[in-house]
């Protein structure tokens, strides 16, 4: 198995290569005239107004977590899938009780409310 | 010295430097970057164990997901700046002494288990579908079933608890 | 073996060249060493070819979505059908200035655009080309890719942050929260193919096809390919690259090869997607003959691979943006409980289903399991437009009863 992961680690060193090389090459080629101005981060052609700092809105750290909790219900899920067909009848239940408890989280966080983005 | 040699020390070393950059680190966000860089170490690490499942499971839910959610959740009670505070606390001599006795607590399992272990590991029918043999266990009645259900009802736990305190503090 | 160029040659058009070389060099070098060298010139193979294609899929698109548009697109560069436009192109970005901004994280800024495109090209590993043709055929082939995709979200979160800029920081929260969100259907679509086959390995799910998934699971590909558009960033959920709206999002501060950098990792997901779609649902090689003779599995490939990126490209030119909170909403409140719905109800069936039918019969009994569960959703979706309909037109009656005139307003996407 191990032979199969060495192909990955070798595409991981050698795909650097290949953005690192056009980078590199815009790098020198490209001209090279740094001013203050260019350098001022971009804020619709005026200057920038406050701290480089937003309000951070709670909906994304929602979205997150319901994308985590979801996420982790796949990792169970997927061996399970890969298995199923050696499994007895009584595991589709367990898989539907498994989807069905996720299913009522899903629809909590709904009521609350937590899921509109305004 | 054998490449499977060279391999594990340049992952261990990934992996531990990067969890000393996330430690040390006065940048919040560098050592965000540091934690991600730790988890990929530790799915290099399941490789050389030979569980690709569990290396692929590691890089789905924890650099994709857990980090983006330490992420959020540093920008959310923090201005994601410089600490001010210094990285090392101030009980010295605590930290010193917990480390030195998990330390000790790691090398006698480690030395206790080594005339037995064998690598690479003896291989036999376990290894050629172990994803299968896993699922097969997570829903038997003799293996893994129940934790396998208490483990969703603990996740519905975590989103109704995350879901209860952030609705206080944003509406 | 000693090298003969007539029976490598052989061995290419036989698509075996690997196992040719590696039989040749078996006597001269030990096996680590040659297994090495040609899993370096499959990756070489691999990445270039992902490369250059790019260039013709600029192309294509820039033509066809012109074509679409009414009008004719590129057609100075390099002849009648300007050809050659993307070489210019990518020729004009070479010779930009990398600008870095003032204050922005070194390390964050740079290793953005680096990342993106590795994640982006890594996929390429797994994907089945041809019966024998495939860079590491894992035994969780299907759940890699998934990892990978997730694992490229987060460069989008260190360009943001590392530009130094608010609105390139609020374009990457906005784009990794759409991303996120579309990865959970994305993810529950695909273990329906799974599930069915039996095996997570790219070539196991190739194989497993005698009958095509998108014939057995239609539903199932359809939210795979609604999902895969909005992972990709492709309309109708662009919302994020749309210059009106947020500028340019997260990558706002990036000029020159790095921009090219995030542009060439959106055209390699692309075409990935398409790859991924026709190896899971349209049965990735599978042909007429392609087992005796590979050369034909890999042209079938490709000609599935290019129909469905057509088919990508044809959406982009027909439909219009959808908001970031219809987005969103038609993710959370309809996509995952179809799915998960979707995934129960093939699971029993699935068990129903006696061991040793045919498999077409088997395709049949899951096919039209899928048309009812489909019609279901459209049903619940036909309530709510009607229940918004209503709340739609009291508003209205409402307003007209004070004597305003004021139009009526539709935040409600209304279907009829």
């Amino acid at each position: 198995m191990i032979s199969d992961w060495q192909f990955i680690l070798l595409f991981v060193a050698i795909a650097v290569i290949f953005p690192g090389v056009p980078i590199l090459l815009g790098t020198l080629v490209g001209p090279k005239r740094p001013n203050p101005i260019k350098q001022s981060t971009y804020e619709c052609g005026i200057e920038t107004v406050g701290d480089t700092w937003i309000q951070f809105k709670v909906q994304y750290y929602i979205f997150a977590l319901v994308f985590l909790v979801f996420d982790v219900e796949a990792v169970f899920l997927f061996p399970i899938a890969a298995a199923f067909n050696f499994l007895p009848l009584f595991a589709v239940f367990e898989v539907i009780l498994f989807v069905v408890i996720l299913l009522v989280a899903l629809g909590f966080v709904w009521r609350q409310g937590a899921l509109e983005w305004f | 010295m054998t490449i499977q040699q060279v391999v594990f020390i340049l992952i261990s070393l990934i992996t531990i430097i990067s969890a000393i950059v996330v430690v040390t680190d006065r940048n919040l966000f560098r050592a965000a970057v540091g934690l991600m860089a730790s988890f990929l170490g530790v799915a290099g690490l399941y490789i050389i164990l030979e569980a690709g499942f569990l290396a692929v499971a590691q890089l789905l839910v924890y650099i994709g997901a857990i980090s983006i959610l330490v992420i959020f959740a540093i920008m959310m009670t923090r201005r994601l700046m410089q600490t001010i505070e210094s990285p090392f606390n101030s009980q010295p001599v605590w930290g010193l002494i917990g480390a030195v006795l998990a330390f000790l607590l790691l090398a006698l399992v480690a030395i206790r288990t080594w005339p037995t272990a064998q690598y690479p590991a003896p291989s036999g029918p376990v290894v050629e579908s172990s994803v299968q043999q896993l699922g097969a266990l997570m829903v038997s009645p003799d293996a893994y079933v129940v934790p396998f259900e208490v483990a969703s009802v603990l996740l519905l736990a975590a989103l109704i608890g995350a879901v209860a305190i952030s609705r206080t503090e944003g509406s | 073996m000693s090298f003969d160029i007539l029976e490598f040659l052989q061995s290419l058009v036989q698509l075996n060249a690997v196992g040719y070389m590696r039989e040749v060099w078996s006597d001269d070098m030990p096996a680590w060493l040659s297994e090495a060298i040609l899993d370096i010139v499959v990756i070489l193979v691999i990445c270039t070819f992902n490369l250059i294609i790019v260039l013709g899929l600029i192309w294509l698109e820039r033509k066809v979505v012109a074509r679409i548009q009414d009008r004719i697109g590129p057609n100075r560069v390099g002849g009648r059908y300007g050809i050659l436009q993307s070489v210019a192109d990518a020729t004009k970005l070479l010779s930009k200035e990398i600008i870095t901004p003032s204050g922005a994280d070194k390390l964050a800024f740079n290793l953005a655009p680096l990342v993106i495109v590795v994640a982006a090209l890594l996929m390429w590993a797994v994907i089945p080309f041809a019966p024998g043709v495939i860079g590491t055929d894992l035994n969780v082939g299907l759940f890699y890719v998934l990892a990978i995709s997730s694992v490229s979200v987060v460069p989008l979160l260190l360009a943001g942050w590392g530009s130094n800029n608010k609105y390139a920081l609020l374009g990457a929260f906005r784009s990794v929260a759409q991303l996120v969100s579309y990865e959970v259907p994305m993810v529950m679509a695909l273990l329906i193919p799974i599930l069915i086959a039996g095996t997570m390995s790219m070539q196991g799910l190739v194989m497993a096809q005698e009958v095509w998934y998108v014939l057995v699971v239609p539903l199932s590909a359809l939210i795979f390919l609604v999902s895969a558009l909005a992972e990709l960033g492709r309309t109708p959920f662009d919302l994020l690259e749309a210059e009106s709206e947020i500028i340019a999002g997260y990558h706002i501060e990036y000029s020159g090869m790095k921009f090219a950098m995030f542009f060439l990792a959106e055209f390699i997901n692309s075409l990935f997607m398409a790859a991924l779609f026709t190896t899971i649902y349209l049965g990735g090689w599978r042909g007429p003959g392609a087992m005796e003779y590979p050369i034909l599995g890999l042209i079938y490939f490709f000609i599935k691979v290019f129909l469905v990126y057509f088919v990508f490209i044809w959406i982009r030119g027909t439909f219009p943006r959808i908001r970031i909170d219809q987005l969103l909403d038609f993710n959370w409140k309809f996509l995952v409980p179809l799915t998960l719905g979707l995934i129960m109800v093939i699971a029993v069936v699935v068990k129903l289903i006696p061991e040793g039918t045919n498999p077409w019969a088997a395709a049949a009994a899951l096919f039209i399991v899928n048309i009812l569960v489909g019609l279901v959703a459209l049903e619940f979706v036909r309530r709510y437009a009607r229940r918004q309909r209503i709340e739609v037109e009291e508003v209205s009656i409402s307003l007209d009863k004070t004597g305003d005139v004021t139009e009526v307003q539709s935040t409600a996407t209304v279907v009829s």
